[in-house]
């Protein structure tokens, strides 16, 4: 006789928290996505170490946690000082605020930004019968994982922003994305769509923040569409609390002639995973997807983006950097794929890794797939220390070791951050190195 | 306008040319007639028995080999490569066949004719190499050694260079200290599958202190049909010895597609080094794609002592699928592990290969050039690993990858794995994908060189960092294989 032993399965959890979201769902094709997706939720399986896309990072200690849906809890109140505070107040910007993956209207600040672009949320949009939000929202699915379902499941308060034709915003629209103190350990999905309509310009900056309390875990879903010449520039800025999880992924099509410059930089989160897709669906598109992580302590960074070059002519250009320290885990896997008709490509790929400690450790995975023959496609990645000769250098000139170091870490991240649009966003960021490194910042 | 019809009536030029090239037939396809002595299609205990009994193997190596069955029957087959091939029916394989007369020969007079006109068709060059080369060489023709020459040089150095069924006889304490030692049975299923019915191999082992005084080299065949070949090559070189190994193989045409599942092993000793050099040209089935050989082998090498070093080079140009690794562990300090390689694919040829370097030891050093051409409707990945442990401080590593692509409709991937544990070492690796432009060709082609002899340049330019680790004598197979496989395909 032998017994079986009920093995906890964490989906089901999940799968809960979604039955009470859908319930509670009053419009109808909403909910019928939302269901589907709980569904699908159901018949999946989290990744393991086996899986491929996720063999570096463990989600064993994740998932033995019953986080509670933060949107069924009660609501986390922050004071408009606090705002101010968490924003970056550094550079004007239009503010849409998060808290625990639900938009607040009354915290944002965008007034002048809705007689420019339409904003509403995507509960909203639905109800509106919006012909856009029917048309594209969900509809970006290039590997969906239980993670996707369990967003898109979950969620409750997300936003449909839409750039119309030929608008170009000046000021950086500032997406505040605050998780935290929801009173036990709670998840939070928070989920925006974007569409970017011809000839429109616009910048985001993201920026993730946590307020003190329990572990909590957030997983936030971006799709974005560039129509044909748009320009739309993200920033993201993550600053989640040392203990949490997060887990984000931006799905983004790119229409002809448009333009997508994604910076990812990361430095909260005990285990932290990137996911960024684009597919350049049309001729000459550029894509860039640049980032730079810092950790330290035992934080765990996973990386992972692809970039799908389906039609020709056009360039895609990846630059992810990383700085451990302390016995951190840092994750690199690029991936891009050429298909057969996307002859004229361009796609460069690189990925630098400097360990500052001996128990710091990185796995890198880029992976080149071309199925066309005339292209340009390189990737390189290397892993090392503070270069000796450089800092030999630097000491042989009279300045102490510990600044030389600083010296050499700022030059490293500069090539990330030169780039970078708005230059009180640079010296934020430059700045949040040397606090997150605990070094002092050279200036 | 005109630029454009040029340019037409250019690429039209350029199709004819890589159609008479695809189009070249395997030279050296044809089927020896010679009565073998079969088992009956199929594998199970028994077969393993049999095959072990047949060899007349001490107890230990026939339990070791049912050993190996029994796990791989727990083993499922890997599906993980980016390569597609049809359900191998394990039991439709005929485990073993040997040619019937087993000649136990001192001159080549006493060889049968057939088998001298089989090695003269394939230009492997016994009795030149016997007259003028200074090289040993071991023919294995299927699976049993047929010839077997300059053993007395090397037995003057204590040099022991014989077939593995012959080692095991005359050796068989070195032969149990290292067998299985680099690739154990339980390895992956394939290297199991090997540990159980491996037919015959190479054995060699250099002495403390020696430097073989000749490249060793093993010519291997597949011939009888639907054998799958289960060779096994076991390589020691001892505190200070030296050895150059040469593995190269032509197969004849065959319709049916023929497994190769080989393991190879290589022990370095403290400041050994071990060179091991393959040409492989195995049957690539035909130009849809029908028939060639399954070449899924297992190689490592592990440079056990400080100082040693393991250098790996392979020109890859036949099988319909090539699935291999060749693999070094660097454990002692200072140890060197160096892997040069180019794979061609063309028609419908698949191949999956790169290399593993292991660093555990202080300061040691890897070097990766790989380099895949792929034309036709081919597919062609390179897949590798670099992972640094934690222990190897000042470890240093040096990867890189470059794919040609010479038509639209083949693919090329690089699948690079570089696992760093250690920030006291360095990692670089680089990866490129390009075409032979039309720059290239045109600058040639005003200097009066055909657009043939070209592309033939530029891609023997390509190459070149590769061929240039080979020996003399390979070096001109090698570039004779490449032109024969790719001349002339301008994409």
């Amino acid at each position: 006789m032998s017994v079986e032993v009920q093995k906890r399965n964490p989906i089901e959890n999940f799968v809960a928290s979604a039955e009470s979201v859908c319930e509670l769902n009053q419009n109808i094709k909403l909910k019928e996505i939302q269901l589907l997706a709980k569904n699908n939720l159901l018949n999946s399986q989290f990744p393991t170490l086996k899986t491929e896309e996720w063999k570096y990072t463990n989600l064993k200690k994740l998932l033995s946690y019953d986080f509670a849906n933060s949107s069924s809890m009660e609501k986390v109140v922050v004071s408009n000082n606090e705002i101010d505070k968490l924003k970056s107040s550094s550079f004007d910007s239009h503010l849409l605020v998060f808290v625990n993956g639900i938009f607040e209207k009354e915290l944002s600040d965008y007034s002048e930004l809705s007689n420019q672009i339409f904003i509403s949320t995507i509960s909203e949009a639905f109800e509106s019968d919006n012909e856009l939000v029917k048309k594209y929202f969900s509809k970006i699915s290039m590997e969906n994982t239980s993670f996707d379902f369990l967003n898109l499941s979950n969620f409750v308060g997300g936003l449909f922003i839409h750039i119309p034709k030929n608008v170009v915003i000046e000021k950086p629209i500032q997406i505040l994305n605050i998780t935290g103190n929801a009173g036990d350990i709670s998840f939070s999905s928070s989920r925006n769509l974007i569409i970017a309509d011809e000839n429109s310009e616009s910048t985001f900056v993201q920026k993730h923040v946590g307020l003190k309390g329990e572990i909590y875990f957030n997983n936030i879903s971006t799709e974005i569409y560039v129509e044909k010449n748009g320009i739309l520039n993200f920033y993201n800025l993550q600053l989640d609390n040392d203990d949490s999880y997060h887990f984000e992924k931006t799905d983004v099509i790119q229409n002809r002639d448009s333009q997508f410059h994604h910076y990812n930089f990361t430095f909260g989160g005990k285990l932290v995973r990137n996911d960024i897709n684009a597919k350049l669906d049309a001729e000459n598109i550029e894509c860039t997807l640049n980032g730079l992580y810092i950790a330290n302590d035992n934080q765990h960074i996973d990386n992972s983006t692809f970039i799908d070059h389906a039609k020709p002519h056009s360039t895609s250009n990846q630059l992810y950097k990383g700085i451990l320290d302390d016995s951190s885990h840092g994750v690199f896997a690029g991936k891009i794929l050429v298909a057969r008709d996307a002859q004229l490509t361009n796609a460069y790929q690189n990925s630098n890794t400097i360990l500052l400690s001996k128990e710091a450790k990185v796995d890198t995975k880029p992976q080149l797939e071309i199925y066309a023959d005339d292209v340009k496609c390189t990737h390189g990645a290397t892993v090392g220390q503070l270069d000796e000769s450089a800092l030999f250098y630097i000491l042989s000139r009279g300045i102490p070791r510990e600044k030389a170091k600083s010296m050499l870490i700022a030059a490293f991240a500069e090539s990330v951050l030169s780039d970078l649009k708005i230059d009180a966003l640079k010296n934020e960021i430059s700045h949040l190195i040397f606090e997150h490194l605990n070094r002092d910042e050279i200036l | 306008m005109e630029v454009a019809s040029g340019k037409s009536e250019k690429s039209l030029s350029d199709e004819k040319l890589i159609n008479e090239f695809t189009d070249s037939e395997y030279k050296w396809g044809f089927v020896t007639d010679i009565e073998s002595d079969d088992f009956a299609k199929g594998l199970s205990e028994d077969v393993v028995r049999k095959i072990s009994a047949i060899k007349k193997e001490p107890e230990w190596m026939t339990e070791y080999r049912v050993k190996a069955y029994k796990h791989w029957l727990t083993l499922k087959e890997p599906k993980w490569p980016n390569v597609k091939y049809p359900e191998i029916d394990f039991q439709d394989i005929r485990y073993y066949s040997a040619p019937k007369k087993q000649p136990q020969l001192e001159s080549l007079d006493e060889v049968d004719p057939e088998l001298l006109r089989t090695f003269e068709k394939l230009g492997i060059p016994i009795e030149e190499q016997k007259k003028f080369a200074n090289v040993a060489v071991d023919a294995v023709f299927d699976s049993v050694s047929v010839k077997t020459t300059f053993q007395a040089t090397l037995k003057e150095k204590g040099i022991i260079f014989s077939p593995l069924s012959e080692a095991l006889k005359e050796h068989p304490e070195l032969v149990k200290e290292y067998f299985g030692s680099v690739v154990p049975y339980t390895d992956n299923f394939y290297a199991s599958l090997n540990a159980a019915v491996f037919s015959e191999g190479s054995f060699v082992y250099i002495p403390k202190g020696v430097r073989c005084p000749m490249e060793l080299s093993t010519y291997f065949r597949i011939n009888a049909m639907d054998t799958g070949q289960f060779e096994r090559t076991l390589v020691i070189a001892d505190e200070g010895a030296y050895v150059s190994y040469l593995e190269g193989c032509t197969a004849p045409m065959r319709d049916n597609n023929q497994l190769h599942a080989a393991v190879v092993e290589l022990v370095a000793k403290k400041d050994a080094e071990i060179k091991y050099s393959t040409v492989q040209n195995w049957y690539p089935g035909d130009k849809d794609g029908k028939g060639g050989i399954y070449n899924f082998v297992t190689k490592r090498g592990v440079c056990d002592g400080d100082n040693s070093k393991i250098s790996w080079t392979q020109v890859e140009t036949g099988s319909a699928i090539t699935w291999k690794y060749p693999s070094t562990i660097l454990k002692g300090d200072n140890s060197v592990g160096e892997f040069y390689s180019v794979a061609v694919t063309n028609n419908f040829q698949q191949a999956d290969t790169g290399t593993k370097m292991i660093h555990l030891g202080k300061n040691t050093k890897s070097t990766i050039v790989s380099k895949g051409i792929s034309a036709g409707r081919s597919n062609n990945s390179y897949r590798g690993l670099v992972k640094i442990g934690k222990n190897a401080d000042g470890a240093r590593n040096y990867s890189q990858c470059d794919s040609m692509l010479m038509s639209d409709k083949c693919g090329a991937h690089t699948f690079p794995y570089l696992e760093i544990d250690n920030n006291n070492s360095t990692v670089e690796h680089e990866a490129t994908t390009s075409k032979v432009s039309e720059d290239q060709i045109f600058y040639l082609n005003q200097r009066g060189i055909s657009t043939e002899d070209a592309v033939n340049l530029i891609v023997n330019g390509f190459c070149k960092e590769v061929f240039k680790q080979l020996p003399m004598e390979f070096a001109v197979e090698a570039t004779k294989l490449l032109a024969l496989s790719l001349e002339g395909s301008v994409g």
